[in-house]
């Protein structure tokens, strides 16, 4: 694979990684520079690349996905608690159990296309979202959301109130307050946790671009151009469906066991509804079907979820000051209902003007850019491709 | 004894049918099929023999696209079999179909209009190769260079050379069309179902297919053809079934067929023959 990949493939990839790793430099200067916040960018980033590969190169439409980032999440955090504080089992833990659960739910979902596919892959979120607060209480802890505690000293306590690390405890490694995720003792908490995040999600974007570039990506793709005709050409779709399900279920899996990687703490909410849609418009927003589009999308709406959400009309005021004090009011004011609590306002308005101008998202922008560009050099080449006649190839 | 030359045998005892026609690679028993009431095939029975170019020519309305869709699992017979090569092909899959051996080109073009002119040629060709289904997420699309020379000789042998890279959403429909052609000739399927493969194609594009089609008979694909156009119809088939109200009224050389009065009745017209 690697032999084949062009000079603009490898090109990408560096460019990509160098862009990701520098995140923490070139983000400073818009306020976005802080741990936290590069974790979301890395972790959401993994989380659209997966989905892209099920929505962007097959058309199908999950509203379902949320639900393998909770099950990732609470995956990886009952690794903490019954195996190490280590995360390496957790994220194997976290892409197996996710792709078990997304393998079930891709064999039911991909009996249908379309938006009954859809409708069914939200059934799936939301009962799994329930469940997670009723039945499956034992195993979710309910609202108050699954955590790590210390271990326990006796076996009479129970597994909610003590946890039991089994590796940790035969491997001797002490414990000191509040447990701690660790890569060998190196604690995935503020900057080393982001740069674990962002060399997964430079692994991850690997994978997806092998995978787009592959006869199995290409099958992908045939099925989103005429899936019919596939099939009379002697492909059985389904089996690539639920491949595609099941990989991007995995990459929800993993972005999900990281969330709890970062932060250790596994609730329901993960697996809403809304949960499902925010990875739908990182990925339109972005540009489906690209590689880079659904990173893109995901940096984007995560900044503007943490920065706009947080801005108030004492920043607005300031931003205006060179305004006259009535006309300062009165333009506060308009973009005080954006800002807050009305980020969302912001994120809809953003997300309608891509997809009514730009229908291929920011990708699309980019491209039409370099179009322009391009034609501002020099004049666009007349097509000459003509079609020779049967007769004459002989 | 299969499942097939059960049900073969069977139906050819009950209905007297010769069951030992030697070299007999399609074979269509007593199908039947209604919509709402209309019966669009009625007691159809057709043997294609290896090798020969089979034309099935009727009125509109006849039936003719609906034996085609019955033959390639699109549409469910009510009754009666399709054996293809010792395989019932009734209640199978379009794609355990093909991969038998039976490929189509269809009326209206059907393409992957989002891939270009050789990755549309080349997914064929992988489903020959890998089978209905294969795994395989690090194989490099880009590295497949002994199909994707095959494909671009088929691009070339129906004319698109210089298209090659276009998408197929830019061709026009009589490209789209030698596209389709192409797509079910890199296959190199065993019966080949060619429905009105010239329409929307000029008189010397026509002519051009027929040529093409004429070289691959020499390969020894056996074909069925469903075509309106009397020409391409003469020029190709070595025998001809009529289909008019959903039944075969006549099948023979195309000598014969020029000068059966059923068919003149029904479909040619008298000043025709």
């Amino acid at each position: 694979m690697l032999g084949t990949f062009s000079r603009s493939d490898w090109l990408l990839l560096v460019i990509f990684s160098a862009v990701v790793l520098t995140l923490p430099w070139t983000l400073e200067p818009i306020g976005a520079a802080y741990p936290d916040l590069l974790q979301k960018f890395a972790i959401y980033g993994i989380f659209a690349v997966g989905f892209n590969i099920l929505f962007g190169l097959t058309g199908y439409l999950s509203f379902g996905h949320a639900a393998f980032l909770g099950v990732g999440s609470y995956a990886a955090v009952w690794s903490f608690k019954l195996l190490t504080m280590n995360v390496l089992p957790a994220l194997a833990l976290s892409i197996a159990i996710a792709g078990v659960f997304a393998l079930l739910i891709g064999y039911i979902s991909l009996r249908r296309a379309g938006i009954y596919f859809s409708i069914l892959t939200l059934a799936f979120a939301q009962m799994s979202y329930n469940l997670a607060y009723s039945v499956l209480t034992p195993i979710t802890n309910g609202e108050t959301g699954l955590q790590v505690r210390a271990i326990r000293k006796s076996a009479e306590v129970s597994l909610r109130d003590g946890d039991v690390r089994i590796i940790d405890q035969a491997l001797g490694i002490p414990e000191v307050g509040v447990p701690i995720t660790n890569l060998f003792g190196m604690k995935m908490s503020g900057y080393p946790g982001f740069y674990f995040c962002a060399v997964l999600l430079i692994v991850c974007f690997f994978i997806a671009m092998c995978i787009s570039r592959s006869n199995f990506g290409m099958m992908l793709k045939a099925i989103k151009s005429n899936q019919n005709r596939l099939n009379y050409t002697g492909i059985h779709t389904r089996p690539y469906l639920i491949a595609a399900f099941v990989i991007s279920g995995m990459y929800a899996g993993l972005a999900g066991s990281l969330l709890s990687i970062t932060d250790p703490i596994a609730g329901a909410e993960r697996m809403q509804w809304t949960a499902s849609g925010e990875v739908v418009l990182m990925t339109i927003l972005g540009g489906a079907g690209t590689l880079v589009g659904p990173v893109l999308g995901a940096g984007l709406i995560k900044y503007a979820e943490q920065k706009v959400s947080s801005w108030n009309e004492g920043i607005l005021h300031g931003a205006f000051s060179f305004l006259p004090e009535p006309v300062q009011d009165f333009v506060v004011e308009f973009f005080s209902f954006f800002v807050g609590e009305g980020w969302h306002l912001t994120l809809g308005l953003m997300f309608m003007i891509i997809v009514i101008f730009l229908p291929g998202g920011v990708m699309e922008g980019f491209r039409r850019l370099r179009r322009a560009f391009a034609n501002g050099a020099s004049p666009p080449p007349r097509p000459v491709a003509t079609t020779t006649p049967i007769a004459e190839r002989d | 004894m299969s499942v097939a030359e059960t049900i073969r045998d069977d139906v050819a005892g009950e209905r007297g049918f010769q069951s030992d026609i030697p070299d007999r690679v399609l074979h269509i028993d007593d199908v039947h099929k209604s919509f709402a009431g209309l019966h669009a095939l009625s007691n159809v029975d057709l043997d294609v023999r290896q090798g020969e170019t089979h034309a099935i020519i009727g009125p509109n309305g006849a039936g003719k696209s609906t034996l085609l869709n019955v033959c390639v699992g699109r549409i469910e017979p009510d009754r009666g079999a399709v054996v293809f090569d010792g395989d019932a092909l009734t209640g199978k899959s379009p794609h355990e179909i093909n991969q038998l051996g039976v490929a189509r080109v269809f009326q209206t073009p059907e393409v992957f209009l989002d891939l270009s002119v050789l990755e549309n040629v080349m997914v064929p060709a992988l489903s020959r190769r890998d089978g209905h289904f294969k795994l395989n997420p690090f194989t490099a699309f880009s590295g497949e260079t002994e199909i994707r020379d095959e494909a671009e000789a088929v691009i070339a042998d129906v004319g698109l050379k210089n298209r090659i890279h276009m998408t197929a959403s830019s061709l026009s429909r009589g490209d789209k069309r030698r596209l389709e052609l192409a797509m079910g000739l890199i296959q190199h399927p065993k019966l080949l179902l060619l429905d009105e493969p010239t329409a929307g194609m000029a008189r010397h594009d026509t002519n051009a297919t027929i040529d093409l089609l004429r070289k691959i008979k020499e390969r020894g694909m056996t074909k069925v053809i469903i075509e309106h156009d009397m020409h391409v119809v003469f020029s190709l088939a070595d025998r001809i079934s009529v289909l008019a109200g959903g039944r075969i009224i006549a099948q023979g050389s195309p000598e014969e067929i020029k000068n059966n009065p059923k068919v003149k009745e029904a479909y040619l017209g008298e000043e025709q023959v």
